[in-house]
């Protein structure tokens, strides 16, 4: 009949009424500033930078490529690259970035700036308190502000963090690798040249012996580092 | 002790006559009545106004509740920690809207659009002019013509509506000024005859014959309110269901639907304009609400004659402020109807019912005396009830299963 719904309707929303007085559970929200919920993992709101030393300037994984620059949408990322070189987690050397600043008024949270990053730089933070008496100055983001730890990302991403961290050990792995590989060729380099030194010097003392074998062999042990 | 009772009672009524008398030797002559008239409105513009300020606190408090929110609870005295439960948000909204910066379009109708506010909130404060608060207490009796008084000013209300939306140069003012149109026309209608079953039970369009005419006791103790009757429960239900869409009340906002015309046709107002419409808008809801009372809740009457010691305005006041939680708890229920099944409602439902009330009423009044009650009881609850149900089928199909005709 008509109104059966109505009153149904009235029902409901009077036991919403009364619940939310004597049953906290019903209520959804959170009263804001005195109590707070733990922001999600999935959320996300600005670009920071990660870094893994005690100083957040020193240990910037940013290597000032230009990447995300590049590729953000809006175009709020100014990043100026660094004269000189320091040498990076992995013990490479690198660029830095002298400036790196990310105007958040103009930001959309798009995350493509992380999704480009080769550095597992560049991560999105959950900090939204951001309001400022100054709209343009107060919302430039500089690159002290926006240097976060490692620790920090592992906190509010975990799972992400978890994977960003595999992926850099396994560079670092490599690296090592690489620099084992290259240390032992080169260690198998120096042997042969001194093989073929003391073959030479053997051949001088037999003047039988033919003049151009210890070029040869020199090319010969390079593909094998 | 009933004259205590009786003293406070009538309190502003004496303390009127009093200050009246004193002014009488201190006055010229030609003053008085304007002192009278100022004397009778002041409690109007300070009484209304309030109850508009805390019934928008509430309002937000109780939809919040509603949707299981905590609701408003911060803003209380400044500069300390009393909070008041969120009671000094009216106060400070109210400064905002009078400090804000009073935004006209270029190409508005400037005079239209500054007037517009003022000619609707100047025929709503004279409704009240004629309603009963108290034993005593109108502050404007017209024997003959107190309801017709009512409807006439309350109907003016719709040229301002138009006015604003018609000045505002825009699109959304000018659909929400037509849609009000339409909508306070098509209800103007129900409204007007509902009402009209209590003027030919009681005889008089003066609202206090109306009420007197409530004042009979059966049983000892229940006063014969026009609700405690087949067509007077009816009657009242039409009423308030006619009375939301007049005054533009959830499920019957379409006027103002945010999410469709903005804000309809104050869309172009800002600051003090802006809170002039909002006021305006509930004192028209709770003009609406006093003419229900009046009508059909006894006004100034208690329920059983043996609360009669309270004072009138009380019981006025009490069951004014029952009405406008009705329609916060209606508001925080309902959702809006669509334009096809506004209009459909006013003219395919509510105005049969209440012409099938008329009827109604008119066979209680001849049946009275020669016929048992519980027969007249029986006759009316049948000849309304049946209506209602044939009446209300189709609606319930309208409004729960919506056709797609271009889509499918």
């Amino acid at each position: 009949m008509l109104g059966t719904g109505i009153l149904k309707g009235m029902v409901e929303t009077a036991k919403n009424f009364a619940g939310s007085y004597h049953d906290p559970a019903r209520l959804t929200t959170v009263e804001y500033p005195e109590q707070r919920i733990a922001s999600k993992e999935n959320a996300r709101q600005f670009p920071m930078l990660i870094h893994d030393t005690e100083d957040p300037m020193k240990g910037l994984r940013c290597v000032a490529c230009q990447i995300c620059e590049k590729e953000c949408p809006p175009q709020c990322i100014y990043i100026v690259k660094s004269k000189d070189k320091r040498a990076d987690y992995k013990g490479q050397m690198q660029f830095y970035p002298a400036t790196f600043d990310i105007d958040i008024s103009v930001c959309m949270s798009c995350q493509i700036c992380v999704e480009v990053c080769p550095f597992e730089s560049i991560k999105m933070n959950t900090e939204f308190e951001l309001s400022n008496t100054d709209r343009f100055g107060g919302l430039l983001i500089h690159k002290e502000q926006l240097a976060k730890s490692n620790e920090h990302y592992r906190k509010i991403h975990p799972t992400e963090a978890a994977a960003s961290d595999a992926v850099l050990a396994a560079e670092v792995a490599k690296a090592q690798a690489k620099a084992k590989a290259d240390a032992e060729a080169k260690a198998a380099k120096a042997a042969a040249e001194a093989k073929a030194k003391a073959d030479a010097a053997a051949a001088a003392a037999t003047p039988a012996a033919p003049k151009p074998s210890s070029p040869a062999a020199a090319p010969a042990a390079a593909p094998a580092a | 002790m009933a004259e205590l009772f009786q003293a406070i009672d009538q309190f502003p009524v004496i303390l009127k006559h009093w200050l009246m008398s004193h002014a009488a030797g201190v006055l010229p002559e030609w003053v008085l009545p304007l002192l009278s008239a100022a004397l009778s409105i002041t409690p109007i513009l300070a009484v209304f106004p309030l109850l508009f300020a805390l019934t928008t606190v509430v309002e937000r408090k109780g939809l919040g509740r509603i949707q299981n929110r905590i609701g408003p609870n911060r803003v209380g005295i400044p500069l300390t920690d009393i909070r008041l439960y969120g009671f000094g948000q009216f106060i400070a909204d109210g400064i905002k809207s009078l400090i804000k910066e009073d935004v006209v379009p270029r190409a508005a109708d400037k005079v239209v659009h500054f007037l517009a506010p003022i000619a609707l909130l100047i025929p709503v404060l004279l409704t009240y002019s004629v309603l009963p608060f108290g034993k005593n207490m109108v502050p404007l009796d017209l024997p003959q013509t107190g309801l017709l008084f009512f409807f006439a000013v309350g109907a003016s209300t719709e040229l301002s509506v138009f006015m604003a939306g018609w000045s505002s140069r825009n699109k959304y003012s000018l659909l929400g000024a037509m849609r009000a149109i339409a909508q306070m026309v098509s209800y103007e209608i129900p409204l007007i005859l509902s009402s009209l079953t209590v003027v030919m039970m009681a005889g008089t369009l003066s609202l206090t014959g109306i009420v007197e005419n409530q004042a009979t006791v059966h049983f000892g103790f229940l006063h014969d309110w026009h609700l405690f009757t087949p067509w007077g429960f009816v009657g009242f239900c039409l009423f308030l269901t006619a009375a939301a869409a007049e005054a533009n009340r959830t499920p019957f906002d379409l006027p103002e639907a945010e999410s469709e015309i903005i804000a309809g046709y104050f869309t172009e107002y800002s600051g003090f304009k802006f809170a002039i419409f909002f006021l305006a808008e509930y004192l028209g809801l709770f003009a609406m609400c006093g003419l229900g009372i009046t009508l059909f809740l006894g006004g100034w009457l208690p329920p059983f004659k043996f609360l009669g010691f309270i004072p009138s305005w009380c019981w006025f006041l009490g069951k004014l402020v029952a009405l406008i939680l009705l329609f916060i708890w209606l508001r925080g229920t309902l959702p809006r109807l669509r334009t096809d099944q506004l209009m459909g409602f006013a003219w395919k439902f509510l105005l049969p019912m209440t012409l099938i009330n008329l009827v109604v009423a008119a066979l209680w009044h001849m049946s009275g005396g020669a016929v048992p009650v519980l027969v007249r009881w029986a006759v009316g609850f049948v000849l309304l009830a049946v209506p209602y149900w044939l009446l209300g089928r189709g609606f319930e199909v309208k409004f729960t299963k919506r056709e797609y005709r271009f889509a499918n």
